[in-house]
């Protein structure tokens, strides 16, 4: 079945959407709806007033070359950096320095207040930073020694 | 716009000898960005220079690569911000040339580079558009000119953590007579209980044992031995006494002033802190934190402090009789020492954790029980069982985890006091076999040692308490070390009473990283009334909180009369403003107190006549006990529109300046609308008023409406000339006809 909408990058970089009913929309925004629970699934097209154009059930079930498009984009706007080991914490209170390990490279930020340590379902959880930027712990059981024994005292 | 000598201060080194190769003699950068990401939203560096010439960009990952674009072109610079990343993306008519990527620690500094390149571009700078101010909006101090970021307001690591117990000293230096009258009579009571050993020795070697041998004893010797041990046990009971009390009375003034000092910082700090705190959270550290610091301090801390110089002094004592004893007797010591310091890193991760698990535990409580309607019309009373009881076992988790580390502790330390007993009788009899002491010697010794271990052991386990106190003490130091955001101004003008003019100049607002109103420009006349509607979210409340001031501007400014209001103290410039919300908040008291509340001095006329104004006067009548009947949590229940008028009352006794009404009459029906529209005439007659309404008709006195939809202005003007173009505004009052149409056939 043909997609109701196509979708292409104009050379600003920007989406454009054209709609069941032959519409251009330019400078379209892809949102996921469930961005930390279930990241492939519900993806909303919102044009540049926030209205939604199209609600795509789930990534997988577009054609190829129409998800890679919107996976780049994706990828291009969302900024949930894996932390992958805790090296250092400054001091014992807040506010302290982390200095980690993520899957972007290594990086250091400050965390406001111990509760912006939170755990997730699972053995998930993630860490605010005082810019507002989450980092995931994907799996809690999965970090090594250092790590756990630092995040003990928030969780 | 000044132009920064070299580079701009602060700039990374690691651009310095990379961007000195690649300016052209004479040529000056007037602005540069750097980023914390590359492309791909890796943490990287890569940085751009703005110089009058050229555009030049540089990256970390091979120094020499150098892109450059020349100005004037039709070049443009884009700031595109996400949720937590933006983009700075470099545009000419027909394609994106370049993409730099950041975070949000940086946007702010992206867009004052965007800013300098427009200046510069266009080739004139005319004005700064809010930005180039050099003032930080929340406190007041100056910004960085490179990055705009508020060197007092970005949060920095804390430095090297002060032992929390020690800032106590803070609140204890204002008792500080008492104190030390305390910690003398400490002293005293110490070393009056020290001495009974001291005089059993001369009791056994010149009594006890030369009567054993048949040698004569002087009876009067016997007698003031006697003496000295009643008297000294009497002394150190008397001392004691007072020491006690001396001690508890200082602690409790200290906890008090640490609980007001607390309670007052809380009010002090803006909405914004008490969004992102637990209320069960907050009132545990008010209350039970700082309670548990009190018994600490006359209780724990004391002890401490007497078992410290009891173990200091019986070592003393024990040298000068017999250094070679005293030194065997104490050799277990140092491995105590290290024990406990072992157990204290242990525990103080434990009390932690344990302090953690029960403010999630109160804070379900203070979830829950506010909102039990909610949860029994819901039917998820066995949900929130369950919620309590997972966090009650993480509380047990916590708590099972440090009486692990107790339980084996505290008996180890009973055992190395036999063993330091064991030692002492072993190498005490071998001593008085080979005659080097005296079996009097050996008795005092082994006195002074048990009470030696008797103190060791209940140090340790005060171990506990202190950490525990530590523990409070920190979650304490964590509110108070909270600057407001919503900060006093560092030079204060008296606002007085106000004229009432409002000018809301290109007004920026972020909750956290997510922009809701994006550069509001809005002129409000003294006594002028504005009428504000939109569709729910569009960030009409958010507005009125700026006004208020219950949260200070992202960018742009606020004036009243002309004048910032953060250069107003907060207090004086909130006295000019009355506040009617949607859903009013009583707080627990009469009527009349409610009334009173902005105004606890007014006479009973003016409450009564406020009250009047307000169409509360009838109702209230009815009630039991007139203006004294009890309203608020614990009280007399009102109806939503009889709650409404008294708020409207409260705001009519302070006599405003300036009046805000955020969907005052949502929340009533149509009949007691009509009531309360008529007790708002009267407040808004001669004020500068800002109301915000869902039924347009209410808002049909207003001199003005201004239709605001995702965090902008996009109408302006008066009722029919709104009507006359197609806009939000048109489609907001078509629906609403529409509605009241549909209910009427
Ligand atoms: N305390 C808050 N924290 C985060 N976002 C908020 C907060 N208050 C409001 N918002 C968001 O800001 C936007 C504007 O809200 P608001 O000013 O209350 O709208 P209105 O009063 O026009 O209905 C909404 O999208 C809302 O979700
Ligand atoms: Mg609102």
């Amino acid at each position: 079945m043909p997609e109701p909408f196509q979708l292409h990058r104009d050379p600003f970089g920007r989406l454009a959407l054209t709609d069941a009913h032959g519409v251009q929309h330019l400078g379209v925004n892809p949102i996921r709806g469930f961005p930390i629970s279930a990241a492939e699934y519900g993806v909303s097209i919102c044009d540049q007033e926030g209205r939604e154009l199209v609600w795509i059930r789930r990534l997988s079930e577009l054609p190829g070359e129409l998800r890679n498009l919107l996976e780049h984009e994706l990828s291009q706007r969302e900024f949930m950096p894996v932390l992958e080991s805790i090296d250092k914490i400054s001091t014992n209170n807040e506010p302290c320095e982390w200095q980690v390990q993520t899957d972007r490279g290594p990086t250091a930020f400050v965390l406001k207040s111990d509760e912006d340590v939170r755990r997730l379902d699972g053995a998930r959880a993630i860490v605010t930073d005082a810019n507002g930027i989450a980092y995931l712990i994907a799996d809690l059981n999965r970090l090594n020694a250092v790590s756990q024994r630092y995040l003990e005292r928030y969780l | 716009m000044t132009e920064t000598a070299d580079h701009g201060s602060n700039l990374p080194a690691r651009w310095s000898a990379a961007i000195d190769r690649a300016l052209r003699p004479g040529e000056k950068v007037i602005a540069w960005f750097e980023t914390d990401l590359n492309v791909e939203l890796r943490f990287a560096h890569e940085a751009v220079f703005l110089t009058p010439q050229r555009l030049i960009a540089l990256s970390s990952s091979g120094q020499d690569q150098v892109r450059e674009w020349r100005l004037p072109a039709d070049l443009t610079l884009l700031t595109r911000d996400f949720a937590t990343v933006g983009g700075l993306e470099l545009v000419d008519s027909h394609n994106r040339l370049a993409v730099w990527r950041y975070t949000t620690a940086r946007s702010a500094a992206a867009q004052r580079f965007a800013h300098r390149f427009e200046v510069a571009r266009v080739g004139h700078a005319n004005g700064d558009g809010g930005l180039g101010a050099g003032v930080c909006p929340s406190c007041g101090g100056v910004l960085n000119t490179d990055d705009g970021a508020c060197p007092e307001c970005t949060p920095a690591a804390a430095p090297p953590p002060v032992s929390s117990l020690l800032r106590l000293i803070r609140f204890a230096k204002p008792r500080l007579g008492m104190i030390v009258l305390g910690f003398v009579l400490t002293l005293a009571g110490t070393v009056a209980s020290l001495a009974p050993p001291y005089l059993t020795m001369p009791l056994f070697d010149k009594v006890l044992i030369p009567h054993q041998n048949g040698l004569p004893v002087d009876p009067t010797l016997v007698y003031w031995l006697l003496g000295g041990l009643a008297g000294s046990a009497i002394l150190a009971w008397l001392l004691d006494w007072a020491r006690t009390y001396v001690l508890a009375w200082v602690s409790e003034r200290i906890s008090a002033d640490m609980r007001s000092r607390t309670y007052a910082h809380l009010q002090q700090l803006s909405l914004e802190f008490f969004g992102g705190k637990r209320t069960g959270d907050l009132m545990s550290r008010v209350s039970s934190d700082s309670d548990r610091i009190c018994n600490f301090l006359s209780l724990n801390l004391i002890d401490f402090l007497t078992n410290i110089l009891m173990i200091g002094l019986t070592a003393v004592i024990l040298l000068s009789i017999n250094p070679w004893l005293a030194l065997v007797t104490l050799s277990p010591f140092p491995f105590i020492l290290w024990l406990v310091h072992w157990v204290r890193q242990k525990l103080r991760r434990g009390f932690r954790q344990s302090g953690v698990a029960w403010a999630d535990m109160t804070s379900v409580l203070a979830d829950t029980i506010p909102g039990i309607r909610v949860v029994k019309a819901f039917a998820q009373e066995s949900r929130e069982v369950e919620r309590f009881d997972q966090s009650n076992a993480r509380v047990l988790e916590s708590n099972d985890r440090v009486n692990v580390i107790w339980s084996f502790f505290g008996p180890l330390v009973t055992l190395l006091t036999e063993a330091g007993l064991l030692t002492v009788w072993a190498f005490g009899v071998w001593l008085v076999f080979a005659e080097g002491i005296t079996v009097g010697v050996l008795t005092a010794f082994l006195a002074y040692i048990s009470r030696f271990y008797t103190k060791i052991e209940s140090m340790i386990r005060m171990v506990q308490a202190v950490q525990r106190a530590a523990a409070s003490a920190h979650r304490i130091f964590e509110i108070l070390d909270r600057t407001p955001s919503v900060a006093e101004p560092k030079i204060p003008y008296h606002p007085g009473r106000l004229e009432g003019s409002i000018d809301l100049v290109d007004v920026r607002f972020k909750y956290g990283t997510r922009e809701v109103l994006h550069g509001i420009n809005l002129s409000i006349k003294p006594g002028e009334m504005i009428g504000l509607v939109g569709p729910s979210g569009a960030g009409k409340s958010t507005l009125i909180n700026l006004i208020c001031r219950f949260y200070d501007v992202s960018e742009g400014a606020i004036l009243a009369d002309g004048r910032d209001i953060r250069s107003f103290p907060v207090a004086e410039y909130r006295k000019n403003i009355g506040i009617v919300l949607q859903d009013p908040f009583l707080f627990f008291g009469t009527v009349a107190e409610n009334i009173a509340y902005g105004r606890p001095d007014a006479p009973r006329d003016e409450i009564v006549a406020a009250a009047r104004a307000a169409r509360a006067h009838d109702f209230i009548l009815r009630l039991p006990d007139g203006y004294d009947s009890l309203v608020g949590e614990r009280g007399q229940s009102l109806s939503g529109g009889e709650r409404q008028r008294i708020s409207i009352a409260r705001a009519l006794l302070i006599d405003p300046r300036i009046l805000i009404l955020d969907e005052a009459t949502s929340s009533v029906d149509t009949e007691t609308e009509r009531e309360i529209q008529a007790a708002l005439q009267t407040l808004i007659e001669g004020r500068t008023t800002i109301a915000i309404a869902h039924r347009l008709s209410t808002l049909r006195r207003a001199d003005r409406l201004v239709v605001m939809e995702r965090g902008m202005i996009v109408e302006m003007g008066k009722h029919e000339s709104l009507l006359e173009s197609p806009g939000t505004y048109a489609r907001l009052h078509q629906a609403q006809l529409e509605l009241v149409q549909g209910l009427g056939a």
